[in-house]
């Protein structure tokens, strides 16, 4: 069984500090959801109240349907998984991963039976009579998501679970955990400030900043189409060039800051926090769309660089797949990003050049000035 | 193990490492072993007065220990029914006040680990210790005039009509359950507090988050890893309280004797060291066997409660 997820209108305060305010989604069922957003943004709050441990100030939390106020974590059809896993060290493997059935008041040879199943999905076969402290990160990793699975939640909701895990294996344990949720078909809701996580599993992401949810769409969209400042800092990198709205069109604005007038993409015409001329600003434009303007590269470019800034190559960092060239930029204290794909060539510039940089007005944004997510 | 010394005295400096060896030492043999290695002598040898000490009076001889179980140093047709019972009273009435204390103090012990929050936790610690600045004397005379038949228990309770007479609480043992439950209350609660304290929280929200009731949380996760710490409490509280001489003396009916009083009598009014030693050594071993037989029962290991 799956079921879908719904907060109407979810505040959650502690005291005078507001965790979340205003949350409103509506998670299908059956989906990889994630909230994306820096620590302390609420999204921890917002999944313990999905998973009854806190109650929203105002609001309602809905689970397939079912109005959640007042029911308990134990009586949810939901199961967490904690970002340090909480398994119970002085039970067995397969007394931690069956104790949800225990609880029902299942008996021993069906919960053997359960828990060789689980261990066959997590594959860790014959492993159920080792105590946890024998296992290492990756395998506690899955015997806590069997733990959550035994319980046969509708809804699966996880804290950060691969945080404390090294690279490579988080790496690994993205691919399975998409896999396992693809498998048992139920709702995910995941927590994480880890972007590529969450663009790499989800089905959609909803960012986070300071108990607000900025922008709910699929990783695509999150990426490309940033709805808010913080969201087009936050997600990605992003050269941000300050000004001010010269003209504002239906598809289209021209916002004059320092390094120039660019032409951007007027990413919520329709909803608010529409521009309008003389209103400040922020031009977005991610590393990977800036090129070099030379008559060489031009011709190659399948878009029009319609954007045009004059920039000095400060430095260039070599990243294997990747050149890296950062520019100083009239006007922006920080220096302008370019990311390049090494094809086996050189860059054909050098550190100290004088260089025009291009960039088309369809991979570039403008956005209400607004707050923007800490470096 | 001249690699640990060696070690020890370079890490420490010659004068610290002396200090503290020196220190330990004075500890374990001068104020542990010696006294302990006299009483068993002592318990050991006839009863005569100090000026045969070292004689051929003074001779070794098991007779005190017969003594405890026939009650006549020579014929063993009779047990010594009056010691032997009270020995046995005593021993079930510390397991009565240990069992008291642990149902008391482990919801308290629980409740200021994991429920209570900042200053109100802090208060409450205060209020648990502040009361023992009062000695122990007074503490157990304010018991008895509290329980006394003119106390305000009694006329309380025949205020309130629950009865009409003064009930005795005395004679019935109320008072010195109740005097020795809170004598040691403090050496139950905290070792089980910092048992408590050390769980991560998360694994009794995950045990509840996978649908267990809270007896099953405490069950299965809590008391599991406070166990340590709940024999450490159950330890001292019922060796203390096995070895409690004031709280009875005073709250104590007439009737009710405690094994303690026994030993006291045997050295102060009796004269009889020896008998007095051999007394305190069964009592002892006694409480040492059936703690160590407990531990095995729990599964607890000694060094655990070290923890």
């Amino acid at each position: 069984m799956s079921a879908d997820v719904q907060l109407h209108d979810v505040w959650i305060r502690f005291g005078e500090f507001v965790a979340a305010r205003e949350a409103n989604i509506h998670i299908r069922e059956g989906e990889f959801f994630s909230f994306l957003g820096p620590s302390g943004c609420g999204k921890t709050t917002l999944l313990r109240a999905v998973s009854g441990f806190l109650e929203p100030s105002r609001g309602r939390v809905l689970i397939g349907g079912r109005d959640m106020a007042g029911i308990g974590p134990n009586k949810r059809p939901t199961a967490l998984i904690f970002q340090n896993l909480a398994l119970f060290p002085l039970m067995t493997v397969w007394e931690n991963i069956t104790f949800a059935l225990e609880v029902r008041g299942a008996g021993k040879a069906a919960r053997r039976k359960k828990a060789d199943e689980l261990l066959e999905l997590i594959a860790l076969p014959g492993q159920g009579e080792k105590m946890v402290s024998e296992l290492s990160g990756g395998q506690r990793q899955r015997v806590a998501i069997a733990r959550a699975l035994a319980a046969e939640p509708d809804v699966l909701l996880l804290d950060e679970p691969l945080s404390a895990l090294d690279l490579k294996l988080r790496q690994h344990m993205r691919t399975e955990l998409r896999a396992i949720q693809q498998r048992v078909g139920i709702t995910f809701i995941y927590i994480t400030h880890d972007q590529g996580e969450a663009l790499t599993m989800s089905d959609h992401v909803a960012v986070m900043s300071q108990g607000v949810i900025e922008q709910v769409g699929d990783g695509n969209t999150i990426y490309n189409r940033p709805e808010s400042a913080f969201v087009a800092s936050f997600v990605g990198e992003n050269n941000l060039f300050s000004g001010a709205v010269a003209e504002a069109g239906e598809e289209y604005v021209t916002v004059d800051t320092p390094a120039g007038r660019l032409r951007a993409r007027h990413a919520r015409r329709n909803g608010k926090g529409q521009l309008a001329a003389g209103e400040p600003a922020f031009v977005f434009v991610r590393p990977e769309s800036l090129k070099f303007a030379g008559a060489a590269a031009s011709s190659e470019s399948a878009r029009p660089l319609g954007n045009r800034i004059s920039a000095r190559i400060h430095q260039q960092e070599f990243e294997g797949n990747l050149w890296q060239v950062f520019c100083g930029v009239e006007g922006s204290d920080k220096p302008v990003k370019l990311s390049m794909v090494n094809d086996g060539e050189s860059i054909g510039h050098a550190p100290g050049e004088e260089v025009t940089l291009g960039f088309n007005a369809d991979l570039t944004v403008a956005l209400p000035q607004g707050e923007l997510a800490a470096e | 193990m001249t690699a640990y010394w060696h070690n020890f005295f370079r890490k420490h400096g010659a004068a610290l490492s002396v200090f503290l060896l020196a220190s330990v030492g004075f500890w374990i043999f001068m104020m542990i072993i010696l006294p302990q290695a006299f009483m068993l002598d002592f318990s050991l040898r006839a009863n005569v007065p100090p000026p045969k000490w070292g004689t051929d009076a003074h001779h070794y001889t098991a007779e005190h220990y017969r003594y405890m179980l026939y009650g006549s140093a020579q014929s063993t047709d009779s047990y010594n029914f009056v010691d032997l019972s009270v020995f046995a009273r005593t021993i079930l009435a510390a397991i009565f006040v240990t069992l008291i204390d642990l149902a008391l103090c482990y919801p308290v012990a629980y409740y200021l680990a994991h429920a209570a929050t900042g200053g109100w936790r802090r208060l409450m610690v205060l209020s648990l210790i502040v009361p023992f600045w009062v000695n122990e004397l007074l503490r157990a005379f304010a018991f008895k005039i509290m329980f006394g038949s003119n106390g305000i228990i009694n006329n309380a309770l025949m205020w309130a009509g629950a009865i009409d007479q003064p009930y005795d609480f005395i004679r019935n043992s109320v008072a010195l359950y109740s005097g020795l439950s809170y004598a040691y209350i403090l050496l139950m609660i905290f070792p089980i507090y910092n048992a408590v304290e050390s769980l991560d929280r998360n694994q009794i929200e995950a045990a509840r988050d996978l649908g267990s009731p809270w007896w099953r949380i405490h069950k299965r996760v809590v008391i599991p890893h406070a166990k340590p710490g709940i024999t450490s409490g159950c330890t001292m509280v019922f060796m203390l309280t096995a070895g409690a001489l004031a709280a009875p003396q005073i709250l104590g009916g007439p009737s009710s004797l405690w094994f303690t009083q026994i030993i006291y009598q045997a050295f102060n009014q009796a004269g009889n060291w020896a008998r007095g030693s051999a007394y305190a050594i069964i009592l002892l071993i006694v409480c040492i066997l059936f703690v160590l037989f407990m531990m095995r029962v729990f599964k607890v290991k000694l060094g655990e409660i070290a923890r």
